[in-house]
């Protein structure tokens, strides 16, 4: 099996001579949780450069499929790639610098409680760079200012800070390394419109700055609107027959909003429909 | 009439029992597992400096009121409790040998520790599945970071490292609790306290037991961070985790004690052979008794 070459942090994304190609992919992919399926034979090709966003109902797999992507979790079934290499069967330790051409914005941020804004920033370049520390602390500064944090927030610790500026600060970890592929998991869940919309714009910006591949999973179809190149919709295996595919949609952001798969206008529009009764039996 | 749907047979005790053993079997191997890749760390690479001693202060400098607060009462409770029947034998001068044997040997170090896998090991577990639960351990592998080189490996360093000491202060301050007493209210003359303390007490017992404690804090280490990594989710399986690494670790520890302490006993068996024979004959004679 060829190794995937590692990626030196602060190196140009890496393009190569066809930008449309393939830089991630599922092949025929499952994931069970003791005897819970979570994904079925899922295959999912995510092309360098363009802005992927993942929709569905909760508990439909988005988050972990992110975490198949980036090999946080390895598949029950199946195969995950990077640029065309398997990284199936290979340990944690073997991973850990090819990882880093990944930026990971978790759900709710994951900084980490016992260091500072500027450590959490500063983490990732300590650990896998040998900067000195001027140059961390002006990279840190300048990872800041993108996400729009002034220099005063860098002492602050993550309880003293605001849903949306922990977003930020998360965001800002994810980008200090400078990665190829940006993976924003609920990057808005939980703020107000205005800070949405902000995070939403700090996608947009971090994509026009330099060639990145990001992968977004979200609820929010604001979010979709404004940064989407591509929209894939997971569908929960509860709701599923056997043979029927667990992705329900993938096409241009347009095509999602003109579906006319009931489940896909359904989740678009955030109609409840036939649930309303379900809930009603309950 | 048939409804279709097979139904599952209603469980019995031979089912509870194979499940409850799968389940030990299943924590055992992973403990295992987990401790050897953690022991594959301690070679390749510690973590840096400022993590270490993070965790050394966390362990060692913060666990030291609650230590010293056992150790003084465990001494002074020894010497009450010990008092009157060493008075009935009229061999009360003999208590500074009772108290600073069983404290150094066995007390000491199991207390100590006891306390530790309370305060510590409970901390670490809770520190570790709130990091589990809030994804800050899938950050850390995310930025390049091996979890298990940069959370579990300074946290068996200070343990494995601190508790010894943190014993070693527990024993001095419980041999200083159980003297200053017995002079003090006790009326034992301080000279035969420690003159029958230094005759019993020998360096093996108390090697011994700062020993004992070296695997007392390895496994609260391994148990409270593997209880961590393993946590389930939620604000429940964070209170879960820190609890069974107490109690896992209490009986661990209790199990550890009795076994090291067949071995310890053989080794001194081996050691102290003639001297034991004598002092044993010296004490019977200091009885009027049968030699």
């Amino acid at each position: 099996m060829t190794a995937v070459a590692a990626r030196e942090p602060f190196s140009e994304p890496y393009v190569g001579d066809d930008p449309g190609r393939p830089i991630l992919e599922l092949r025929n992919v499952s994931r069970k949780f003791g005897s819970n399926y979570i994904l079925r034979d899922i295959s999912l090709k995510v092309r360098a450069g363009e802005t992927l966003c993942l929709i569905g109902e909760s508990g439909c797999g988005k988050s972990v499929t992110m975490k198949l992507l980036v090999g946080l979790l390895a598949p029950s079934n199946g195969d995950v790639c990077w640029d065309g290499v398997s990284i199936v069967g290979r340990s944690d330790d073997e991973l850990v610098r090819d990882r880093l051409r990944f930026g990971y914005l978790f759900q709710g941020a994951a900084l980490f409680d016992s260091m500072n804004v500027f450590e959490n920033v500063a983490f990732g370049l300590r650990q896998n760079t040998h900067m000195t520390q001027n140059f961390i602390h002006e990279t840190v500064l300048e990872r800041l200012k993108e996400v729009g944090l002034p220099p005063s927030a860098a002492f602050k610790m993550p309880s003293e800070l605001s849903g949306g500026m922990r977003k930020r600060v998360g965001l800002a970890r994810a980008l200090a390394l400078m990665p190829d592929i940006i993976l924003y998991d609920e990057p808005t869940t939980g703020l107000d419109p205005i800070m949405t919309d902000v995070i939403n714009s700090l996608i947009k910006k971090t994509r026009d700055r330099r060639p990145v591949t990001s992968i977004v999973v979200t609820h929010e179809m604001s979010t979709v609107r404004k940064v989407a190149d591509r929209v894939v919709m997971f569908y929960p295996l509860t709701r599923l027959k056997p043979d029927e595919p667990q992705i329900v949609f993938e096409g241009t952001p347009e095509e999602a909003f003109t579906s006319s798969d009931p489940r896909v206008s359904q989740f678009v529009y955030g109609e409840a429909g036939e649930r309303m009764q379900e809930l009603a039996l309950l | 009439m048939s409804t279709g749907t097979a139904s599952t047979p209603p469980d019995t005790f031979i089912h509870s029992l194979g499940r409850f053993a799968i389940d030990v079997v299943t924590d055992v191997g992973d403990l295992t597992l987990f401790t050897l890749n953690m022991v594959s760390w301690l070679v390749r690479g510690l973590p840096k400096r400022g993590v270490l001693m993070r965790c050394f202060y966390e362990v060692g400098v913060r666990s030291l009121p609650v230590v010293l607060v056992t150790g003084l009462f465990i001494g002074m409770v020894l010497a009450i409790q010990s008092y009157d029947q060493f008075h009935m034998m009229r061999m009360e001068s003999r208590l500074g040998a009772i108290i600073n044997v069983s404290l150094v040997k066995e007390l000491g170090p199991v207390l100590a520790a006891v306390m530790l896998a309370g305060r510590v090991g409970g901390a670490m577990a809770a520190e570790l599945g709130t990091m589990k639960v809030t994804e800050q351990i899938d950050a850390l592998r995310a930025l390049g970071a091996n979890p298990t080189q940069y959370l579990v490996v300074p946290r068996f360093l200070a343990c494995f490292l601190l508790i010894p000491m943190l014993t070693a202060f527990a024993d001095a301050i419980g041999v200083l609790g159980g003297w200053l007493l017995s002079v003090t209210m006790l009326d034992i003359d301080s000279t035969f306290y420690w003159y029958h303390s230094n005759k019993y007490v020998t360096i093996y017992d108390i090697c011994g037991g700062l020993m004992k404690s070296m695997f007392f804090g390895a496994a609260i280490a391994m148990i409270s961070c593997n209880r961590g990594f393993n946590c389930g989710s939620g604000a429940e399986g964070v209170g879960r985790a820190a609890t069974d690494s107490f109690v896992l670790s209490f009986v661990v520890i209790l199990g550890l004690d009795f076994f090291l302490g067949l071995v310890l006993s053989a080794g001194y068996r081996v050691i102290y052979a003639d001297e034991a024979a004598s002092v044993m004959i010296e004490t019977l004679r200091s009885m009027g008794g049968f030699v």
